[in-house]
């Protein structure tokens, strides 16, 4: 019959009408600044510098490649290179950023720097209560803000971190094998370049001379 | 002297007011030189009416917010003062403190002028209700039709606000409201023409005074919503009235969706604030004459209640039927157009005539004598109207058949 849709629908209504009152856990609304959600582990807001140890100057991973600054689509990054280099997780000597900064008013949370960092140096955080009194300075974030520990990266973003460390990790074995491997060959060509040295001989044999490579 | 006369006066004239009794401006009218107490009279039953009403509108707002948000398992605002309550003061602010911005384009003297409009007539339209016993601003004998005439006024406003605001939305809107409120004018008046037939009055007083008798020992009373032709021709009014009001489901006109907000898009500020309170006055309007028309007005359901001031059973009925508004808003979705004059014209247009004659019957049976001869011609009014409803139902929505939709490309 005709309006017995609308009688259905106005009950329904109703209902929930006292149950919200009745049962507060039809309530879906979070009251935002007392209570809060916790972020989820694949939400994204802002970029943050990853540091690894406890000093966030000598930890940095950033080796001012700048691939991020050119990449920016709205150009919001700006990077200075060092003049000189310090050793990253490696070892290996690299330049590290002597500015890094953010304009968080600009950066539209794209996530394309983190996609194209080789260097799993900069990651997206979770944080998004950006809003600042100052909006010239207070907007413009440098490396000092930016960087944050790969413990707070583990802590918002779980399963990528482990991914992350373990790739970071798999690459030092790595580089450390090949390392070893090298200084082996170059201790085993020293000794023989030094026994050949040794034992002088008119006619050189090409076999003995030969690099160990 | 003159003040000591002039404050129990006052106070007199206020102790009347809420005690039920008449001549409540008399003494303190005598105060003043004869020459003036017409402009004094009219202001003191002016302002009291413009005041209770802007509060009623103040807290609708607030009850409307707070009820579509408990109707939608949300809290509504509550940080306003406790649980939110001081939300239409900041609204107020709001609205006062913002730019008023007119189209470089629109028509600047009709764009100032449509909410002026639209004001004047909505507040015109209180001045016929009976809000108490003795509470009559005009007692006019053509009341219902000095209300009905104010009242299709708003439909020249409305459209001089979308004609002026030079945008599309504004124009659509408009065109959407004139079609609506044209449409629906006309079941609106015939399902109250049942009631004057009845009444034999246009003067709501007397409509009043013919629903102020009690049956079965005071418990039941003699309101027009109890007769079967008063019960459909009610239903068919609130339907009507929301429709009149440009409320949901009937909002086509201001469908935010479709039309940003129809005639209201170029408003800001205060002017905007002027449309909306307009829009509640309205809604206030019409529902005080149903409760004047269908509810017995001032009147208490049962006899023995009486002795409450009257007034507060007519403000009591107009929030009732204010929340049934608000409870239907947070129900229904909105209509289209064809869909919405499909069943102004119709289905509403035929019932409402067809209700006359249901009227008709019943004043005529009234001198029935046999045994059961009330509950007889009661069943026989519920038939006549009953029947014609549920076939009309049928015949126009029984037609389309809903099947299962295919996406050819989709899957």
């Amino acid at each position: 019959m005709l309006g017995e849709g609308i009688i259905k629908g106005m009950v329904e209504t109703a209902r929930n009408f006292v149950g919200s009152y009745s049962d507060p856990e039809r309530l879906t609304t979070v009251e935002y600044p007392e209570d809060k959600i916790p972020a989820k582990e694949n939400a994204r807001n802002f970029p943050f510098l990853v540091y690894d140890g406890d000093d966030a100057a000598r930890g940095l991973r950033c080796v001012a490649c700048q691939i991020c600054e050119k990449e920016c689509p709205p150009k919001c990054i700006y990077i200075v290179k060092s003049k000189d280099k310090k050793p990253d997780y490696i070892g290996k000597p690299q330049f590290y950023p002597a500015v890094f900064d953010i304009d968080v008013s600009v950066c539209m949370s794209c996530q394309i720097c983190v996609e194209v960092c080789p260097f799993e140096a900069i990651k997206m955080d979770t944080e998004f209560e950006l809003s600042n009194p100052d909006r010239f300075g207070g907007l413009l974030q440098d490396k000092h803000r930016l960087a944050k520990s790969n413990e707070y990266y583990h802590k918002i973003h779980e399963t990528e971190a482990a991914e992350v460390d373990a790739r970071l990790a798999a690459e030092k074995a790595k580089a450390e094998a090949k390392a070893r491997a090298d200084a082996e060959a170059k201790a085993a060509a020293a000794a023989k370049a030094a026994t050949a040295a040794a034992t002088p001989k008119p006619a050189p044999n090409p076999t003995t001379v030969a690099p160990a490579k | 002297m003159i003040i000591g006369e002039f404050f129990r006066g006052l106070f007199l004239m206020i102790w009347r007011v809420a005690t039920d009794q008449p001549e409540a401006k008399a003494d303190l009218l005598a105060v003043f030189p004869p020459s003036a107490r017409p402009v004094i009279s009219a202001v003191l039953t002016v302002s009291p009416i413009i005041g209770i009403f802007a509060t009623l509108f103040a807290l609708t707002t607030l009850l409307e917010r707070k009820g579509l948000g408990r109707i939608q398992n949300r809290l509504g605002p509550n940080r306003v003062g406790p649980f939110g309550i001081l939300q239409p003061v900041a609204d107020g602010l709001k609205m006062l403190t913002k730019e008023d911005i007119i189209p470089r384009s629109a028509d600047a003297l009709v764009h100032f002028l449509a909410p002026v409009v639209l004001a004047v007539p909505t507040i015109l339209a209180f001045a016929v209700l009976p809000y108490g016993r003795n509470l009559v601003p005009v007692d006019m004998d053509a009341g219902i039709l000095f209300f009905f005439a104010v009242g299709a006024s708003t439909e020249l406003a409305i459209f001089m606000a979308g004609w002026s605001s030079r945008n599309k939305y504004s124009l659509l809107g408009a065109m959407r409201a004139i079609a609506q409120m044209i449409s629906y004018e006309i079941p609106l008046i015939i399902s109250s023409v049942s009631v004057i037939m009845i009444a034999g009055s246009l003067s709501p007083v007397e409509i009043i005074a013919q629903q102020g008798r009690y049956l079965a020992g005071g418990f039941v009373p003699h309101w027009f919503v109890l007769t079967p032709w008063g019960l459909a021709g009610f239903i068919m009014f609130l339907i009507a009235s929301l429709a009149e009001s440009n409320r949901s489901p009937f909002d086509i006109p201001e469908a935010e969706s479709e039309l940003i907000a129809g005639h209201l898009t170029e408003y800001s500020g205060f002017k905007y604030a002027l449309f909306f309170m307009a829009e509640y006055f309205g809604m206030f309007a019409v529902s005080g004459l149903a409760v004047t028309l269908f509810l017995g007005g001032w009147h208490a359901p049962f006899e023995f209640l009486e002795i409450v001031p009257s007034y507060v059973w007519f403000f009591a009925k107009l929030m009732g039927l204010v929340c049934l508004f608000i409870w239907v808003r947070g129900t229904v979705p909105r209509l289209r157009v064809d869909q919405l004059l499909n069943f102004a014209w119709k289905f509403m247009l035929p019932l409402s005539l067809l209700n006359l004659v249901v009227a008709a019957v019943w004043h005529f049976t009234a001198a029935w004598e046999f045994p059961g001869a009330g509950l007889g011609r009661w069943l026989l009014g519920a038939v006549m109207i009953g029947v014609p409803y549920v076939w009309l139902g049928r015949a126009l929505s029984g037609s389309k058949k809903i099947t299962q939709r295919t996406y050819r490309f989709a899957d």
